[in-house]
């Protein structure tokens, strides 16, 4: 490999040298597709071709129909119309600047390909993600021609999901969101300032004025008019996005922050957290680290307190900004907050129940049905399914009594196990 | 007595047993379950059946769906114990959902199994395709091995998802045939996996390069994909050898040299959109969007300027945009600017006559949940403000401005205090604007009592009849 002296050989998309095979382009585009975390299929409207007229259902919970080594769910073929790209964010492997190997696919390669591993029961749909090529409009028709097409010659019923592309036309976007069931747009990064010097053509306000569209085409889809006529549906299965963790210098808090800002403004299903990962022909401008997988982990802990256990950002991650790689912070915020412990189980509101750790919303349901009839006992616990190894120091009712609670230190030394070495680098 | 279940219909056999069993007040010990064929006079008059006081089955159907689930488990007790467990609650000895219950709680637990068999078997099974890939119904086959006697719950899911093309997914126990949009069951003759499917190698492809080696995660994987499903899952063969060779690519990604950036990407360092020389209220925007001279412009989607005609007589100044404004990027687009068009139209002012803009531009709110909150801004965020107002009132020039609420009346007068008191009346602005002040129609929308919220509403509607005669 030569120092990187020379410019990188930049091939735009219609320089292809050579005639590459469908095989050879799948590899190439669902490598290039790999990056992006989302891989959910739940959710949205319910189909189905009971009536034997078209291919495929949706609705309801998504199901992952494989996983590959790195423990992660394959829901929906993932891959990348093109990655040719004339934008250089230097997080991306697929920048302009980077000297992978490139391919572009026919707008008939991603169909068939999308319908072939249907049937054969290998996906639940399409994630199709791209490169810019041209222009932010040309990319972003291309891709909604693919949609288009599944849905209009191919009658198919299954989840698409679509990556938009935040500078596109608002016609485009309104299009995307008729034909797919998820539209996406990544932030990419937690902090405004990060974007600018990583993703120099990106600006973080196109990015929210795009999700600001996709919420209020949403919202209107939802009205009824006067006549009683439904709006034609967008979106149905809503808007998500993704930040990359750990390429830049933004705390847990930061970035549960700015999670918390976008759920609320925009109504998003999902945030996704991609912990920087090494990738190939990395840029000098961001060496490669070891990708912080606890760390994701822990954003995703922290992200489900928020959208399910009725915490707020602000106390989740702890003054210092980062959130304790050794415990979960649930737990964490149970050892900060001891006064607020031990939990009455046959008294306390479902609001505390729920901030009990080893308590979920399931077992808090379950506890709550059982209080009903009868005082709950230690024993019943267990066979609710609580984790109670976690909640034990946190609980009092008939069976069980905490006693004095030890100090935090002893108390999270109990729960912290020793340091995991990771096997990579 | 023995009751021998079919192995197709399985479930709806012991529905109707349970039924004629508890009519007869047959109590659970008294009978043994089987599976197999069928005695012939299954459904006449079993001899030595002891009548007993019938039995009204009674069951929430939460309770019915879950243990009609159950039945598809191995464990050939599992008859038994869903009988037994049908009479108690009829007989209200037990309570649906009582987990301290043994027979119960097994009962839902192997509920929770069977669930988990079919999700699986929903998400493994791997079609292969048997017929010509040009037919109008084209065929496909599978083999798979459940853990549990499913294929009669799992099947119909497929055909839900499978419509327009004919299938048959083989068990050790049933295979389901879905042909021309008709499912049928029928017993398994031998194990026979259907031949190889030339699309596997495409699916493997994407497979071995979805998978990112920097991540290796195997016990997250085998969790979900448990070992004992490999053998039927086309991609599964790959796993050993990407596995083995993970560590040594995301070294190899590590190792190699980084490429510098091209020199255009300096070029490209963006700059925050600075006002342009002689900005005119058109081309303000983008740089109002970037306005980062207080901290609320990084949480909004934009900066919301105001909105009329250049030469607008009169200049309307409200607090800040809130979750609609935000979005839409128009002053009073909201709620409250709903409140304000209707008083407007009643007091005879013409909105679209008017400059109609906020004190502060961008919107500050706290998140909870899915909801914006909306926060007052401070003196600090409205002085810094106070310059994109500025420059609004230099360009439009406006005879009169009327200052809604008391952030609009800060961030004009210095004044924001005692709004109650000082509306309806006109102070005079440093550069000699008369300024009429008036409360907030957002103000009006936040209180409780009907009947001062009309008054209120009146003397609003007054001061802004007031504000376009002042203009006029």
């Amino acid at each position: 490999m030569s120092g990187g002296l020379e410019p990188a050989p930049r091939r735009t998309y219609d320089e292809h040298m050579v005639k590459r095979t469908l095989s050879e382009k799948l590899a190439i585009l669902a490598d290039a597709a790999k990056y992006d975390a989302s891989c959910a299929s739940s959710g949205g409207e319910k189909r189905s071709s009971k009536d034997g007229k078209g291919l495929g259902s949706s609705g309801g919970s998504g199901i992952c129909h494989a996983y590959a080594p790195d423990g992660r769910c394959i829901s929906l073929l993932k891959v990348l119309m093109t990655n040719f790209c004339i934008y250089d964010c230097a997080y991306c492997v697929n920048r302009a600047s980077s000297r992978v190997e490139r391919a572009r696919f026919s707008v008939d390669e991603v169909v068939k390909l999308t319908i072939e591993f249907y049937r054969r029961n290998y996906i639940e749909g399409l994630f199709l993600s791209s490169g810019i090529i041209r222009s932010p409009d040309d990319t972003m028709a291309d891709m909604v021609r693919i949609a288009r097409t599944l849905r209009e010659r191919e009658n198919f019923r299954g989840y698409i999901h679509l990556k938009t592309i935040p500078d596109a036309a608002p016609e485009l976007i309104e299009q995307a969101g008729i034909w797919a069931d998820r539209l996406s747009i990544n932030v990419e990064l937690p902090t405004e300032t990060a974007l600018e010097s990583l993703a120099p053509e990106k600006s973080s306000r196109t990015i929210r004025r795009a999700m600001a569209d996709v919420r209020m085409r949403r919202d209107a889809a939802r009205e009824t008019s006067h006549r009683g006529k439904r709006p034609s549906r967008f979106a149905p299965a809503g808007q998500s996005t993704q930040m990359i963790v750990g390429a830049d210098t933004a705390t847990d808090s930061q970035i549960l922050g700015q999670s918390a800002t976008l759920y609320s403004a925009y109504r998003l299903g999902r945030v996704y957290y991609s912990a920087f990962s090494p990738i190939p022909d990395a840029s000098k401008s961001l060496p490669l680290i070891r990708p912080p997988l606890m760390r994701e982990h822990r954003l995703y802990q922290a992200d489900w307190m928020m959208r399910f256990y009725g915490f707020e950002a602000a106390e989740i991650a702890p003054p210092a900004g980062m959130l304790d790689l050794e415990i979960d912070p649930k737990l964490a915020w149970a050892l900060a907050n001891r006064g607020q412990f031990p939990v009455a189980v046959n008294r306390a509101p479902r609001e505390m129940l729920l901030r009990v750790p080893g308590f979920g919303p399931r077992s808090v349901d379950r506890i709550l049905a059982a209080r009903r009839h009868r005082e709950v006992r230690y024993e019943d616990l267990v066979r609710i399914g609580c984790n109670l190894k976690n909640a034990r120091p946190f609980i009092s009712l008939p069976g069980w009594s905490p006693g004095a609670l030890p100090d935090a230190a002893q108390l999270r030394a109990r729960f912290a196990s020793p340091p995991e070495q990771l096997s990579l680098f | 007595m023995q009751v021998i279940l079919p192995r197709i219909g399985m479930v709806a056999a012991w529905r109707a047993e349970a039924r004629r069993l508890a009519a007869s007040g047959v109590p659970a010990e008294e009978v043994r379950w089987t599976v197999g064929d069928p005695a012939p006079d299954l459904f006449g008059e079993t001899p030595g059946l002891r009548a007993g006081q019938a039995i009204e089955l009674r069951l929430p159907r939460e309770a019915v769906e879950r243990i009609e689930t159950a039945l598809h488990h191995s464990d050939p007790e599992r008859f038994a114990r869903a009988y037994a467990i049908v009479l108690r609650l009829s007989q209200g000895r037990l309570r649906w959902g009582d987990r301290s219950d043994p027979a119960l709680h097994r009962l839902l637990a192997q509920e929770k199994a069977v669930r988990r068999d079919i999700h699986k078997m929903h998400a493994f099974v791997r079609f292969r395709e048997i017929g010509d890939p040009a037919a109008v119904r084209r065929a496909f086959a599978a083999w798979f091995e459940p853990a549990h006697p499913i294929a009669e719950a799992a099947a119909p899911f497929f055909a839900g998802r499978f419509g327009d093309m004919d299938w048959v997914i083989a068990t050790p126990h049933l295979t389901a045939r879905f042909e021309d949009g008709a499912l049928n069951f029928s017993e398994t003759q031998g194990k026979a996996p259907p031949p190889a499917d030339a699309t596997e190698d495409l699916w493997r492809t994407y497979f071995a390069n979805i998978f990112n080696p920097a991540r290796l995660m195997v016990s997250a994987m085998t969790s979900e994909m448990p070992r004992k499903y490999w053998k039927n899952l086309p991609e599964a063969e790959l796993i050993p050898e990407l596995i083995r060779t993970a560590p040594e690519r995301a070294m190899a990604m590590q190792a190699a040299m980084p490429t510098e950036p091209p020199t255009r990407a300096a070029k490209l360092r963006p700059e925050r959109p600075a006002l342009p020389e002689g900005a005119t209220l058109a081309t303000m925007k983008p740089a109002l969007d970037a306005c980062r001279r207080c901290p609320i412009g990084g949480c909004a989607t934009q900066g919301v300027a105001g909105e009329g005609p250049e030469t607008a007589r009169l200049m309307i100044v409200g607090e800040q945009p809130g979750d609609r404004e935000d979005l839409e990027g128009r002053p009073f687009a909201g709620p409250a600017g709903q409140l304000f068009d209707a008083m407007a139209e009643e007091a005879g002012l013409d909105r679209a006559a008017a400059w109609v803009t906020n004190a502060v531009k961008h919107f500050k709110f706290t998140p909870r949940g899915k909801r914006r909150i909306h926060q007052r801004p401070d003196a600090g965020e409205v002085e810094a403000c106070r310059w994109w107002l500025d420059l609004e009132r230099k360009l439009v020039r406006p005879k009169a401005v009327l200052a809604m609420g008391a952030t609009a009346a800060f961030s004009l007068t210095g004044n924001g205090r005692d709004i109650a008191r000082r509306r309806g009346t006109v102070e005079t602005l440093a550069d000699g604007t008369p300024c009429l002040l008036t409360l907030h129609p957002a103000h009006l929308l936040r209180l409780p009592d009907p009947v001062l919220r009309a008054e209120l509403q009146a003397k609003v509607t007054a001061d802004l009849r007031l504000a376009a005669g002042l203009s006029a």
